[in-house]
Formats: structure tokens, sequence, C-alpha cells
């Protein structure tokens, strides 16, 4: 073959295969600890997909920060989903990108939230403190790490899940703002998200108590055996929601809507129900959920959009400048 | 025949023209956005902001440190790059290449580095608990980082003027009479010190800016430990981009009166 037929024939393929193998890449920009969970997910989706007799597609995962993660796509990321901490970080894809419309929280199940986890505490073996619930935090002496809700979105929930258990149980908000400053206090290393927090626990041995998702505080007992931590759960603690959903304007310039959108649906099967709770989140597929009953610890829970007003009005209150968390360490 | 005596590279219109259009996409348009998007906030907000306490702590933090550890460096990064020029010895290679390590080392692995090193239950850190003292989540770590980042700045400008004065010089003064201190004095400073103030400009720059080294070893607690970097991701966690650039249009105008000091100063060391 001639270089310039070889050539020509190059040409004419990628034509051809060009917008087809456009249509198989997905991209999914999760945030930090999802990463093992999308591994596993992503080859079930792609067997179920084949299995209906599509051909296969190839996942992309990009994982950060949440709020790094969506600025990224805000500023041109082409990301077909996004699988991120919480709904403010997504809310402000429709904010600042219009790039998905307002009520993207109703078009899947369950506000668009295909899997929970809650805050727990990771203390170490034996619990040498006695941490029993969030008053043992306050105590002076009691060291406790988590990261700086300016900049992590998980952090945010460790928060709110302070202030709901003082105001739940000392009645006012002034009381709830006294307790969290309390616990604040006891803070000395403010990471920027919770990896970090993690490392500074674990690893360079700091603090006596880290505030954890459940599933990131069930990996690390994993990942070391649980010789050195185990898991305290409290009374009272926040349903932390990270939600989903398709990206519109990037997939249907992709053209890839279909797939992605089967994709998150894939979530709410039970196979990827199954998945999740594997990885120690919780289901929202009740039957799933009693299959691994034993391995989630019961508590109150509290949530984001019953007893905050959801993160459009927990976002300025408590995060922005000058917000409850602002004032906390502006006090002294 | 012509009277310009004619560069190495031909076509100044050429070269100059590249020059500008380089600087421009690299420099020029990325730092201008920054002052468009700053623009956005009116000049009370920005003033808000740049004024408001954590903003001020964090100013005086960032720049304290930066400055701290560039005066570190000045004496030991001087001593170094001394000590590699005048001496052979074994193992001068070695050292010679550690001393870029702070370079080519993510600085993201630095500062977990040094942060599992000087926290408090660390193999350092710990004497430093002993007698009393914390090192990692004080200003204390964040100068400890800051320089060990900057290190290889002082004594790679310093290294090859220092090996361009030749023995001789000090040989022939301590002919005529002076004494060591005096030699050092008249002889070498003078003619050392544009590269030094070059190495300490480096080094105290890069040091207001560093992020990734700094951002595990500070603890960032408002108020206390928080670098002005680190208030600039806040705002951008916030969406906040005008705040963001607020900040950052801070720090560019602080950096940039402070080296244009440092190069007046330097322009008169040379002249004199």
């Amino acid at each position: 073959m001639s270089l310039r037929r070889f050539a020509l024939a190059a040409l004419a393929s990628a034509l051809i295969a060009g917008p087809v193998a456009a249509a198989q890449t997905l991209l999914n920009v999760s945030y930090d600890p999802t990463r093992e969970l999308y591994t596993e997910f992503n080859a079930a989706f792609n067997k179920h997909w084949q299995g209906q007799g599509n051909e296969a597609v190839t996942i992309q995962q990009s994982h950060g920060g949440s709020g790094k993660q969506a600025r990224a796509v805000i500023d041109g990321l082409r990301a077909d989903v996004v699988t991120l901490a919480l709904a403010g970080d997504i809310d402000e894809l429709y904010k600042l990108g219009k790039l998905i419309p307002e009520n993207w929280q109703e078009r899947l199940p369950d506000a668009s939230t295909p899997y929970t986890s809650t805050i727990v505490f990771l203390v170490r073996k034996g619990n040498p403190k006695g941490i029993k619930d969030w008053d043992d935090l306050v105590k002076p002496g009691v060291e406790v790490i988590t990261p700086n809700p300016k900049t992590s979105g998980g952090a945010r929930w460790n928060f709110l899940a302070a202030w709901a258990y003082a105001q739940q149980k000392y009645g006012s908000e002034a009381e709830a703002k006294a307790f969290t400053e309390k616990l604040y206090k006891n803070v000395p290393v403010l990471d920027t998200g919770a990896r970090g927090s993690t490392i500074t626990f674990v690893n360079n041995g700091i603090g006596d108590v880290l505030l954890a998702w459940e599933n990131e505080a069930f990996l690390a007992l994993k990942e070391e055996g649980g010789d050195n931590f185990e898991i305290v759960a409290p009374s009272l603690s926040i349903l932390a929601e990270p939600p989903v959903s398709v990206v519109d304007q990037n997939v249907d310039k992709k053209g890839t809507r279909k797939v992605a959108e089967a994709y998150l649906n894939y979530l709410y099967s039970e196979e990827g129900q199954r998945i999740a709770a594997k990885h120690f989140y919780r289901p929202r597929n009740q039957a799933v959920a009693a299959e691994f009953a034993q391995q989630f610890p019961q508590l109150k829970l509290v949530t984001i959009d019953a007893d905050f007003g959801g993160w459009k009005s927990a976002q300025p209150k408590f995060f922005n400048d000058g917000g409850i968390f602002d004032q906390i360490y502006q006090a002294h | 025949m012509s009277r310009r005596t004619s560069p190495v590279i031909p076509g100044f219109g050429l070269t100059l023209g590249y020059t500008l259009v380089y600087l421009s996409l690299l420099v020029l348009i990325p730092l201008g956005a920054m002052f468009v998007h700053a623009a956005q906030l009116t000049w009370d907000q920005f003033w808000a902001i740049v004024s408001s306490p954590r903003v001020l702590a964090a100013l005086k933090l960032s720049f304290g440190t930066a400055l701290l550890a560039a005066v570190i460096n000045g004496v030991i990064g001087t001593l170094l790059a001394w000590v590699l020029v005048r001496y052979t010895f074994p193992g001068r290679k070695i050292i010679e290449a550690m001393i870029d390590l702070p370079f080519a080392l993510p600085t993201a692995v630095a500062g977990i580095a040094l942060t599992a090193l000087y926290a408090p239950g660390g193999l350092v850190g710990q004497f430093a608990t002993a007698l009393g003292f914390k090192i990692a989540y004080t200003p204390l770590g964040i100068t400890l980082a800051l320089t060990f980042v900057t290190l290889p700045f002082v004594v790679r400008t310093i290294q090859p003027v220092l090996a361009d004065i030749p023995r001789e010089v000090e040989e022939a003064a301590a002919c005529l009479g002076a004494k060591p201190l005096q030699v050092a004095r008249h002889v070498l400073l003078p003619a050392l010190l544009p590269a030094w103030l070059t190495g300490f400009a480096l080094a105290f720059a890069r040091g207001v800016g560093e992020y990734g080294s700094v951002i595990f070893i500070a603890g960032n607690m408002p108020m206390k430990t928080e670098i002005l970097p680190l208030l600039i991701m806040v705002q951008l966690d916030q969406y906040n981009y005008a705040g963001a650039t607020a900040i950052g249009v801070l720090m560019l105008v602080v950096s940039f009166i402070l080296l244009l000091l440092i190069n007046l100063l330097q322009r008169r060391i040379s002249r004199s």
C-alpha cells in the first residue's frame, strides 16, 4: 500500500470510527475516596452494558477534592457524569456553568444519591481516652483530627454532625455554636482534605480521634487489619449524601447521554448497590441494606435537607466568609 | 562595513517579537487575567478582602517565614557553596547532587516527609517535644519547609560566581597583609553580593508562593498558621474567583515591590 493510500485509509477509518469511539468513552469525575468503588463498579457496568447488546464503553475516572473537581468541570473538563461529595458542589455546575438544569437532583431516585454514608469516630485501639459520643470530644486534653471545612467538602459533614448533636441535646443555636467552638479548640491541625487528615492521624500518630466518613474509617481498618484502630459510632450523626448527575451540556455535545444515564441508573440496581455496600457505603435499596445490616452500626441520623434546609442555606450560613465557622475562629 | 556589531542570533525584530509573544502567552496574559478577574470587585470589596484580619495574619506569616527561610539559606547556602567550590573531598559529587533534590522532588512529597519527621511523635519531633516545643504545625515548621524547598537557589547562584574568583586573588590580598576577615569583607563579599542577593530574592519569592510542601506541616490554624496561598484555595472552594484573585493580586503587588527593592539594592551595590 502506498503511503498516500495508507493515509487516505487511515483518514477514512478515523472519520468512520471517530463518532463511534467518542460515544464509547465516559468520564466520571468523582471525589477522593470513591476510587476503589468505581473501579469495581465500572467493570460491572461494562459487563451489564455489553450484555444488553451495546458496544463496550471505556470509562475514565478522575478523583480529587470535591470542590476542586467541580471547578474543573465548570472550567471545561469534559465530564459526562459527576459523582461528588455534596450537592452544593454539583449545584455550582448549574449556578456558575449552566451545565445542568436547576432541578438536577429530581432526576434520579433519593435526590440523586444512590448511596450514603455517615460520620463516625476512628479512635486508637482500646480507646484509651474512652471516647463514646460527641460530648467526649470537647473534654480538655482530647485531640480531635478533622480537615478544614473551608477546603474540604467531607469536613463540612463533620462540622454539621457535631452541630446537629449539640443542637438536639442542648436546644439552642447559641449552645450549638459554643459546643462546636469548644470542639474545634481541641483540633490541633486542620488539613485541607480528608486524606490529609487520615495521614495525620494514622501515619503521624497525632490526635486521639479522627472524624471520618464511615466508608473511609472502614477502609482504614481494612487496610491495616484493624490492629491499631477501632470505630466508635456516636449516638447521633448526619446522613452524608454524595449525589450524582449527568452533565447535560457535555453528554449532548459528545452524544453520550444514553450510556451516561444508563451508567448512573445502574448505581441503583441490585448489583450497583451491592458494590457500594462492599465498599462500605450504605445502600439505598432496602433489600441490599438488609443483607449488609450487620456491617453498619445503627445510629440516629439527621439529614441536610430536613435539619439544615439543604446546602443552599447551610453553605452560606456555616462555611462562607464570615459564616459560623469563621466566627468560631475570629472569637479568639 | 556596517557599524553595527552583529549578534550571533540575527534579526532583532524577529527575536524580540518572539520574546514578546512568548512572554505574553506565559506571563503577561495570565497575570493580566488575574487583574481583570479582581476588577469584578469594587474597590471597597477588594479592600475588605485584603484587609481582613485573617488575610493580614496570613500575609505576615507568609512573607515573614519566607524572609526567614531566605535569610537562613543566605547563610547556610553560602557556606555550602563555599565548601563545594573551594574544597575537594570524597563524596562531593553526591552532596552536589543532593543540593538539587528539593528542586526535583514534588513539593507535596517533601511536605509529607518533613511532617512525618518533625511531628510531635516523629523521629526528630519527639526530641523537640521532650524539650517542650513543637516544630510541625507551628511557624517554625513552615520556615523549615520553606528552607528546604528554597535551598538550591542561593547555592546555585553563588557557586559559579565563587568559582570565578580565583584563589590567587585571596592569596594576593593575604600577601599584601590582609587578615582573613579583611579578605572576606573587602575581596570576596563585594564580588559575591550581587549573586547572593539574586539567590536571596529567588528563594524569598519562591517561599512566599510555596503551597505543596507547607500545607501538610503548617496545621492551617486560622490566624496562626494559615499561609496566603491557602486562603486563595479557601476562596476558590467557595467558588469565589474574584475573592481568590484579590488575594492573588495582593501577593503579586507585595512581591513585586519587594523584588523591585532588592533589584535597586543590587544595582547600587554593583555600581559602587
